[in-house]
C-alpha cells in the first residue's frame, strides 16, 4: 500500500512540475490539441502564431508515466470532441434539410458533379467487376460441372454486395476526396468565414446540397454499376467462356430476387450519406496549408471507406434478420 | 423631438464595444482583457505584429470567434448570443474585406458581388445587376470583369472586388483585414483612397487591421496597437497605444516606436533564443 501511495505522491509531484499538459516539453499530447474539428483550436492554428513555452521542467523517472497518462487522456478527450462535433455537424445538416432546402442553382451543379461526372468511372468499375467475377468463378464451377450457375453467382454477388460496395468505394475516392479538398480549400482561404460573415449559413449553403446530391445520386450510380456488371459478366460468360445462354439467364433469373437488388440499393443510400457527411466534415475541419488540405482529402476517403465496410456488415446482418423474419423458409438456394 | 433625442442617443452610443474581452484557443491566450469602444463613423486602425491577435479581434467583432470571457457588443447586443436568424440579419450590417479577398472560386466576379444581395435582399434581377456594376465601377473595375472568375484577376483587383462585395449591402460597419498586404505601393494607396472615400460617402464605421504604417497614418481617425500576450508582463495591458495617429510619434513605449519605425531591435536575438530553447528541449 505504501508503495502505491508513494507512486501517487511522485505522480502528483510530477504533475505539479508540469501544471499544464500542453506545456510538457516532450509530451506528444500537444498534437491532440490540434484538429479537433471546427473547434476554436482549429481556427487558432490558422490565425495565431504559436507561442512556445520556454520554462525548463525537471524530468523525473515518473515523467514518462505521466506523459503516457496525459497523452491517453488527451486522446480520449479529442476522440470524444471529434465524435461530438461530428454528431452536431450531422444534426445541423438534417435540421437545415427539414427547414429550408437549397436553391436550384446550388443543388444542380452538385448533382452534375457527383452524378454525371462520375458516370464513366462507375460504369467501368461495374463492367470490370462483372468480368472479373466471371473469370475468377468459372474454373471452380467448371470443375463441379456447374458453369451454367455462373449467372447466379455473378449477378447475386453484384447486386447484393460488390456493386454497391465497390461503386461506393470508387465514389468515396472520386467524390469524397474532391468534396473534402474543395471545402478544405474554402476553409483555408477564408471563403467559409466569408459566407458566415455575410449571414449565409455555410452548412446550409455548402453541405446540404452536397449531401442531397450524394444521397440521391449514389444509389442511381450503383444501379448503373450493377447494370454494367451484369452486362460484363454475361458477355464474358457467353461470348468468351461459351456458357449456354439459356441456362445462364435461367439461373440468373431463378436466384437473384428483387429483395437482393433492393437491399443493395438501400445500402447505397447509407453509403451516399456516409461519403457526404464524412467528406464535408473533414473539409470543414481542414487544417491550414497544402498539407492540411491533403490530409483532409485522405482522411475523407479512408474514413468513408472504413465506415462503408463497417456499415455494410451491420446492414447485411440487419437485412438478413429482416429477410428471415419475413420469409422463415429461407432463400430458395439454401 | 422624441425621435431626434433617440437619434442623438443612438449617435452617442458606441457601435462596437469590447468589455474585458478574453479569447483563448486551447492553452493559448490570444486576447487578454481588451476594452475598446468604437463610436459611429470612426475609422479605427488596429496595428500590431503578426500573431498578436488582430484578426482574432476582428473576427470576434463580427461573431466569427466567440470570446472565452468578457463581452463584444455590436450596437448594444452580443452577436454570439443571438439566434441564428437574428445573427444573420445583424451580419448584413457588416462588410468584411478579407486578407486574401476570400472570393468564391466557383462563382464569377459578378456573382460574387451579387451574393449578399441574393442571399438577403429583396432585390430584383435588374436592381442586382445595377448595384453590381455600380459597386465595381466605384472600386475602379471595368464591366468586363463581371463574367471573369477570381483566379483570372490580379491580387489588387481581387481586393477591390472584395471591397465591392463588402459594400453591396450598404453596411454600417466595414471590417478590413490587412487590406494592403501583398500589394504594390500604388495599389496600396488606391485601397487607402477607397477606404477613405467609402467612409466619407456613407459615413460608415471602419475598422482596419494592418501592419502598414502608411495606411495607418493615412486613413485612421484613431490607432490602437495590440501586442502579443506571451511577451507581455502578467498585469500589463495588451493595448500599448490608443490615440490619434498624430500622437504615435510622441508615445514613449519603446515597443510602439520600434513597430512604427519598423526596427527589429532585439527581436532577432529574442527569436533565436526562443528557437534554441525549443531545440534544446
Amino acid at each position: 500500500m505504501s508503495s502505491i501511495a508513494a507512486f501517487f505522491v511522485q505522480l502528483e509531484n510530477c504533475r505539479q512540475s508540469h501544471p499544464n499538459p500542453f506545456k510538457l516539453p516532450k509530451c506528444s499530447s500537444r498534437k491532440w490539441t490540434r484538429g479537433s474539428g471546427i473547434s476554436e483550436a482549429a481556427r487558432a492554428n490558422g490565425m495565431a502564431t504559436g507561442t512556445l513555452d520556454n520554462s525548463n521542467h525537471q524530468r523525473t523517472w515518473l515523467t514518462p508515466s505521466y506523459e503516457f497518462i496525459c497523452d491517453s487522456g488527451w486522446f480520449v478527450i479529442n476522440l470524444l470532441t471529434v465524435v461530438g462535433e461530428f454528431a452536431l455537424f450531422c444534426l445541423k445538416t438534417f435540421q437545415w434539410m427539414l427547414t429550408r432546402l437549397p436553391r436550384k442553382e446550388t443543388l444542380l451543379p452538385n448533382l452534375f458533379d457527383v452524378g454525371v461526372l462520375s458516370l464513366p468511372v462507375v460504369s467501368l468499375t461495374g463492367l470490370f467487376i462483372g468480368v472479373i467475377l466471371a473469370v475468377q468463378s468459372y474454373f471452380q464451377f467448371q470443375q463441379l460441372g456447374l458453369e451454367t450457375r455462373l449467372g447466379a453467382v455473378i449477378n447475386m454477388s453484384l447486386v447484393r454486395e460488390l456493386g454497391p460496395v465497390l461503386a461506393a468505394t470508387m465514389l468515396a475516392g472520386r467524390v469524397g476526396s474532391r468534396l473534402a479538398a474543395q471545402l478544405g480549400t474554402m476553409r483555408v482561404t477564408e471563403q467559409i468565414d466569408a459566407l458566415d460573415s455575410m449571414g449565409a449559413d455555410p452548412i446550409h449553403y455548402l453541405v446540404v446540397p452536397r449531401f442531397l446530391a450524394c444521397f440521391f445520386v449514389i444509389p442511381s450510380l450503383t444501379i448503373m454499376a450493377d447494370f454494367m456488371g451484369v452486362i460484363g459478366g454475361y458477355a464474358y460468360s457467353i461470348f468468351v467462356l461459351g456458357i449456354d445462354k439459356h441456362h445462364y439467364l435461367y439461373n440468373s433469373q431463378q436466384f437473384v430476387s428483387t429483395w437482393d437488388f433492393s437491399g443493395g440499393i438501400m445500402k447505397s443510400f447509407v453509403f451516399g450519406a456516409i461519403i457526404a457527411l464524412i467528406s464535408c466534415y473533414r473539409g470543414f475541419t481542414c487544417q491550414p496549408g497544402a498539407d492540411g488540405v491533403g490530409q483532409a482529402a485522405t482522411a475523407a476517403f479512408v474514413q468513408s471507406f472504413v465506415l462503408i465496410l463497417a456499415s455494410d456488415f451491420f446492414m447485411n446482418v440487419a437485412l438478413d434478420a429482416i429477410y428471415f423474419a419475413l420469409w422463415p423458409q429461407g432463400a430458395s438456394f439454401l | 423631438m422624441i425621435a431626434s433625442a433617440n437619434d442623438r442617443h443612438e449617435q452617442d452610443h458606441p457601435i462596437i464595444q469590447a468589455e474585458a474581452l478574453h479569447v483563448r484557443f486551447g492553452s493559448q491566450l490570444v486576447l487578454r482583457d481588451i476594452n475598446l469602444s468604437v463610436p459611429r463613423g470612426q475609422t479605427l486602425v488596429i496595428i500590431g505584429e503578426s500573431g498578436c491577435g488582430k484578426t482574432v479581434l476582428l473576427k470576434t467583432i463580427i461573431g466569427l470567434v466567440k470570446p472565452t470571457s468578457g463581452r463584444m457588443l455590436f450596437d448594444g447586443q452580443e452577436l454570439t448570443k443571438l439566434s441564428a436568424r437574428k445573427l444573420a440579419e445583424q451580419r448584413t450590417r457588416f462588410g468584411f474585406v478579407f486578407q486574401q479577398a476570400a472570393l468564391f472560386d466557383s462563382l464569377t466576379i459578378g456573382q460574387n458581388v451579387a451574393f449578399p444581395l441574393k442571399q438577403h435582399g429583396e432585390y430584383s434581377r435588374t436592381e442586382i445587376e445595377r448595384i453590381v456594376r455600380q459597386n465595381l465601377l466605384e472600386v475602379g473595375l471595368p464591366e468586363s470583369v463581371v463574367f471573369k472568375k477570381p483566379a483570372e484577376l490580379s491580387g489588387g483587383m481581387r481586393k477591390r472586388v472584395g471591397l465591392a462585395r463588402a459594400l453591396a449591402m450598404n453596411p454600417d460597419v466595414v471590417l478590413y483585414d490587412e487590406p494592403t498586404t501583398g500589394l504594390d505601393p500604388i495599389m496600396s494607396d488606391v485601397i487607402n483612397e477607397l477606404i477613405m472615400q467609402t467612409q466619407k460617402r456613407s459615413n460608415v464605421t471602419s475598422i482596419v487591421i494592418t501592419h502598414d504604417m502608411n495606411t495607418a497614418r493615412k486613413v485612421a481617425d484613431r490607432v490602437v496597437m495590440v501586442y502579443p500576450v506571451p511577451r507581455l508582463d502578467p498585469y500589463e495591458s495588451q493595448v500599448l497605444f490608443d490615440g490619434p495617429p498624430s500622437q504615435l510619434d510622441e508615445c514613449n513605449d519603446k515597443r510602439v516606436q520600434q513597430f512604427i519605425h519598423g526596427e527589429a531591435g532585439d527581436r532577432l536575438r529574442e527569436m533565436r533564443l526562443e528557437s534554441s530553447d525549443v531545440f534544446d528541449e
